[in-house]
């Protein structure tokens, strides 16, 4: 997704503790709509809660729930952090 | 008198706390079974109660009615078809937002009348929430009522209140429902003109929500109309449903079914407004607390192996008390019948084949009660999903999902257990998957095998050579899963999109029932499968009974009564007692011996000799053979049956070691015969655990064949190999 806003990165990067506002959900078919549905609609905020030992997956607070996510698949979502 | 029946189902979010209302209701008078199909768990529950019989469905925990998990496939075809009087969506108070979307969906689905109720509403009110219930309940045009499942608070006043629904027999109402923009709504009214001449009154689902259907490209729905709707209708309806596809897809340039749900989440966004206030007040969120502890990146390992190491230690060793007792309970009742029953047929059948098999099976009965309330403890607590947090990486590797770790560990106890602890997978595919490799988890049962032939082959390296077969077993289940992953399986693993619930207090009445859920599921497989199963192996090994001996074993026997009577005539008492001894070590040999021909000689014995030449490329004897053959009954028989074929005491492995040796095995054939034990078919009661999981037959075979067949080749390769390399 071609996002003008400089701020845009992917929720892999985003580190621990960070805040983020979702602005494009990007990927394919089931695992973009499960996304979704699970309530990350554009504009939602989030925050990443953590990373697994293993750098993978991680665990973001979205909406007042924990929800994880594989690294690939966090890749998926464009984001803008908020300060 | 007979009551008049009302269905309720109850939806609703996984952790929504649906399944401890359910329990709640039901108490133990529960039936589980699978959805027609699939092996997706199916709960009900009858109850009489206001006077009706209360018929209770746990529909599968899900958070929308999309149809693209098996989950949601069936819940909502449940709704279409079965139009239960009530559908309760149970809702996460204190996650309300996102319960709303299936709650909104049930709304627009307008098949049942719906029901909601805010659970855990008093976790809400502990984190500050404030929820207006009369307003959502006027927003929505639905009841609510507020609940507190694992309190039992509210769940009596909910029935009461799905009862009076069910007896109005007021319809859903068709007002309120999600406003869509006015571009969607254009569509939807479009499509609704098409869609309502074929739908009166009370067609299979309702127009305006057939028409959302058609804007999201539904499939299930598609050919559900296909085959209702005269043929030039569909077509028309198909072709109006692309271009208004077309349409919304220009103009909001995204898929209509991402635009769809978008503006579900924007109107859910409106009720929240009105409904739904927090106070900001900072409080101590302990379950976060806990999660950095057990999910810390240093101590969330160590954390973990110590959890799972206990509740190996608790599933096998505790349960080893339990597991004797009943293996003592079997041996009294075997023996009891052995005197009190006249010597027959039958009673030959009722004892070595009956009792001997079902026995050697039941008493695996403590290790699954166990297991699986450790299970029930993990996934009540909210641990399970942490456990595939932490575990999925190493698990993805492999093509898994981090919950396969937990049933492919517990393999290495036993396969049956294992094998049902799969059930805590989502995805079928995943848990097809895991069902299909658990099996080279070597299991306990296999140990007293390796013990022998690695002690007496191997005799100081023995522990090593044990530790590669079990290592051999891990590397064979990594390698058969991405195989299986890239073919048979294929497609991506689960998304990994996981919620990981608050971690609770559970209810030891759910454990309990959880563990006892289970533990039916296995005790009936006993009557069933297993029981004949047992049968036919006793048959093939008793049959037939007249053995031509190559002696005539009862004269000898009686000649060398004859002679040891002489001699202990003539003989002083001392001499007496060793001349007794004596006697019976010649005696046991001679019966032995013939035990042995009778084995050798039964159908058992035929089929082990016609099927040696199967087992000469491996290094495996016939004798071999034909023990592997009853290996499959269990794991533990492989042994015994090694003794009556060698003709040695089954006390001891010494004498059983030495006829190993002298019978022309080596190492190199008995590590052969180590792999082929570590991989060929699994005992069945774990094969009849894979049909019961897997639901099906094909898997089940499928299952048999390959293990067997990568056993072969396994060994082919290690034997010949071996002596290529001119090792013995």
């Amino acid at each position: 997704m071609n996002h003008p806003d400089i701020n845009a990165t992917r929720l892999s990067k985003i580190a621990e503790g960070q805040r983020a506002r979702i602005v494009a959900v990007g990927g394919s078919g089931a695992l973009r709509r499960r996304i979704l549905e699970m309530g990350m609609t554009k504009g939602t905020e989030l925050l990443v809660e953590k990373y697994a030992p293993l750098r993978d997956p991680l665990e973001i607070i979205v909406k007042g729930f924990h929800i994880s996510l594989r690294v690939e698949e966090a890749s998926e979502i464009t984001v803008e952090i908020v300060e | 008198m007979s009551h008049a029946e009302i269905t309720i189902a109850l939806a609703g979010n996984p952790n929504s706390g649906k399944t401890t209302i359910f329990n709640n209701i039901t108490g133990t008078r529960q039936k589980v079974g699978n959805w027609p199909g699939v092996t997706v768990e199916k709960k009900e529950g009858r109850i009489k109660k206001f006077g009706y019989d209360l018929k209770i469905i746990d529909l599968p925990g899900i958070y929308s009615l999309t149809p693209f998990s098996i989950e949601e496939i069936v819940a909502r075809d449940y709704i279409l078809d079965e139009c239960p009087d009530v559908v309760i969506d149970i809702i996460d108070a204190s996650n309300l937002e996102r319960s709303l979307y299936l709650a909104t969906q049930l709304r627009e689905l307008g098949r049942s009348n719906v029901l909601f109720a805010l659970n855990m509403s008093d976790v809400a009110r502990a984190r500050g929430f404030k929820i207006d219930c009369a307003k959502l309940s006027e927003l929505l045009d639905v009841p609510v009522l507020e609940t507190v499942g694992n309190k039992n608070q509210g769940v009596d006043a909910l029935l009461q209140k799905a009862v009076t629904m069910a007896e109005s027999e007021v319809k859903p109402s068709r007002e309120r429902k999600v406003r869509y923009s006015n571009d969607v709504e254009a569509a939807i009214d479009d499509l609704i003109l098409l869609l309502t001449p074929h739908l009166q009154p009370e067609g299979l689902c309702e127009p305006r929500w057939a028409s959302v259907k058609l804007l999201e490209n539904d499939q299930v729905i598609l050919n559900r109309l296909k085959t209702a709707l005269p043929e030039g209708a569909f077509t028309l309806l198909q072709e109006k449903a692309a271009s208004w596809r077309e349409i919304l897809q220009q103009r909001y340039n995204e898929d209509p079914e991402i635009v769809l749900t978008d503006e579900r989440y924007g109107y859910i966004a409106g009720i929240m407004k009105e409904v739904f206030t927090t106070s900001p007040r900072k409080r101590i969120d302990m379950s976060r607390n806990i999660d950095r502890v057990l999910t810390n990146r240093f101590v969330g390992f160590p954390i973990f192996l110590l959890f799972i190491w206990a509740m190996f230690q608790l599933t096998f060793t505790l349960g080893a008390y339990p597991m004797d007792w009943i293996d003592t309970g079997v041996t009294g009742l075997a023996t009891f019948l052995g005197r009190a029953l006249p010597e027959s047929l039958l009673k030959d059948l009722l004892i070595n084949g009956i009792l001997a098999g079902v026995g050697s099976v039941i008493v695996f009965l403590p290790n699954i009660l166990i297991l699986f309330f450790c299970i029930a403890l993990f996934e009540d607590t909210g641990y399970m999903s942490r456990c595939a947090f932490l575990m999925d990486k190493i698990m993805h590797l492999i093509g898994l999902h981090g919950k396969s770790f937990i049933p492919m560990l517990m393999g290495f106890g036993c396969n049956v257990p294992a094998i049902m602890a799969a059930r805590t997978l989502e995805s079928e595919k995943d848990r097809l998957l895991t069902i299909l490799i658990t099996p080279f988890m070597s299991c306990s049962a296999k140990l007293p095998i390796y013990i022998i032939l690695a002690g007496t082959f191997f005799g100081p390296r023995a522990g090593s050579v044990i530790f590669i077969i079990y290592l051999m077993g891990i590397l064979i289940a990594v390698i058969s899963g991405r195989l299986f992953r890239t073919t048979l399986l294929r497609g991506a693993d689960a998304p990994f999109v996981m919620e990981l619930p608050p971690y609770r207090v559970p209810m030891l009445k759910s454990l309990l029932i959880h563990m006892w859920d289970r533990s039916k599921m296995f005790l009936r497989k006993m009557g069933g499968i297993i029981l004949i199963g047992s049968i036919i192996i006793w048959a093939l090994s008793a049959f037939p009974r007249t053995v031509r001996y190559s002696h005539d074993y009862p004269a000898a026997m009686a000649h060398l009564e004859a002679a040891y009577a002489q001699k202990s005539a003539d003989a002083g008492p001392a001499e007496k007692a060793a001349l007794e001894t004596q006697r019976q070590a010649r005696m046991r040999e001679m019966q032995r011996a013939m035990r042995a021909e009778e084995t050798a000689n039964s159908f058992m014995g035929m089929i082990g000799r016609a099927i040696a030449p199967v087992f000469a490329p491996i290094g495996i004897d016939w004798r071999g053979g034909v023990s592997l053959l009853t290996g499959f009954v269990a794991k533990e028989i492989v042994v015994s049956t090694l003794g009556v074929l060698h003709a040695v005491d089954e006390e001891g492995s010494a004498a059983l070691g030495q006829a190993l040796l002298n019978s022309g095995m080596t190492p190199l054939s008995a590590f052969s015969m180590m792999i082929f034990v570590l991989l060929y078919i699994p005992c069945i009661a774990t094969v009849a655990t894979i049909r019961r999981e897997s639901n099906s037959y094909r898997w089940m075979f499928f299952s048999v064949g390959y293990t067997t067949l990568v056993a072969w080749i396994m060994s082919f390769i290690v034997y010949n190999g071996g002596q290529l390399l001119g090792l013995a």
